[in-house]
């Protein structure tokens, strides 16, 4: 869990990944709902250009409200999370998600924390770029 | 697909002056159904597979010990995914594969593009879920965009969302923008 004390703007956090593909997908699908052809079947995805099947841009931006969660640990709450989709997640990729510290402001209800925040597959190409906000007690 | 040029310039476009119209139209309206410690449970378990969620998401006991004082639901949980207390029954999944079914839904020819993504998502967060809650939706149409890029003509198709409680209280707001081609 972070110290808000010892933050630093450039900080970065711990990764979160995952090996991506119908297992996680799958699963994803099944509590949201989210059985759209080209999340299940190659030649979908194909016929919409694209390389093959392709994951959820949902679970993407869940995988962002993870990696800020594991790293805020119960000692803060979101105020915002955004991100655009500017690749796809393709099968057997292993995702990270990552962030780091761009701006620090004390606030009266705690530390307002910026953070880069993206997905990247195994070549560090970003997937889902955005940004979050954070409110950490102090 | 609709790609006449407008008369202002020669420039394809898949927006009509009906859709223009359109803007700002209420799309949906939702009713959740309580919000169920298994369905938090199972949509923890589903993002942080194959490892195990934190424990707040599904130990009563841990979540009594957090800051929210019991169990909440992840800030990216969806209480709508399979059926809603209102509109009743299964939901269909038209919407993810029918590019027309934004304008559809409100009664007007949509652009009779293809293919449709989702191009990005920006949340505002508020008042946690918790089990129990009721959780209603309300979904209007934003301003289109257009541009031409890798794949032909792009539309850009804002849904602006609104999530509240039982209480009245906002859970979020968060605009999605779908990519048309």
């Amino acid at each position: 869990m972070v110290d808000a004390r010892s933050l630093s703007v450039g900080d970065e956090l711990p990764p979160f990944q995952r090996q991506t593909g119908f297992a996680v997908w799958n699963r994803y699908a099944a509590v949201n709902d989210e059985y759209v052809p080209i999340h299940m079947d190659d030649e979908a995805g194909k016929a919409a250009g694209l390389p093959g099947a392709i994951g959820m841009g949902n679970l993407q931006f869940s995988y962002l409200h993870n990696v800020v969660r594991e790293w805020m640990g119960d000692s803060g709450r979101f105020v915002s999370m955004s991100c655009q989709f500017r690749a796809p997640n393709l099968r057997d990729q292993t995702v990270a998600a990552r962030g780091r510290v761009t701006a620090l402001e004390e606030k009266p209800e705690g530390l307002a924390v910026t953070l880069e925040v993206w997905t990247e597959d195994d070549d560090g190409n970003r997937l889902a770029p955005g940004t979050c906000e954070v409110l950490l007690d102090t | 697909m609709t790609s006449q040029p407008t008369q202002e310039s020669n420039q394809p476009t898949a927006i009509t002056p009906e859709m223009r119209k359109a803007v700002g139209s209420e799309l949906s309206r939702m009713v959740s159904y309580p919000v169920s410690e298994s369905d938090i449970r199972k949509w923890a378990a589903a993002v942080y597979y194959p490892e195990e969620p934190p424990a707040r998401f599904w130990d009563k006991e841990a979540a009594s010990q957090s800051r929210a004082g019991g169990i909440t639901a992840p800030e990216d949980f969806n209480p709508f995914a399979w059926m809603r207390a209102e509109p009743k029954g299964v939901r269909r999944n038209s919407a993810a594969t029918d590019a027309d079914s934004t304008e559809r839904s409100l009664g007007i020819e949509g652009p009779h593009l293809m293919n449709q993504l989702n191009g990005g998502v920006s949340v505002e967060y508020g008042v946690p879920i918790r089990p129990g809650d009721v959780i209603t939706s309300v979904t209007r149409l934003g301003e289109y965009t257009e541009r031409v890029g890798s794949l032909g003509l792009m539309l850009f198709t804002p849904l602006e969302t609104t999530w509240t409680n039982q209480g009245d209280e906002v859970v979020k707001q968060s605009r999605l923008v779908l990519i048309r081609y």
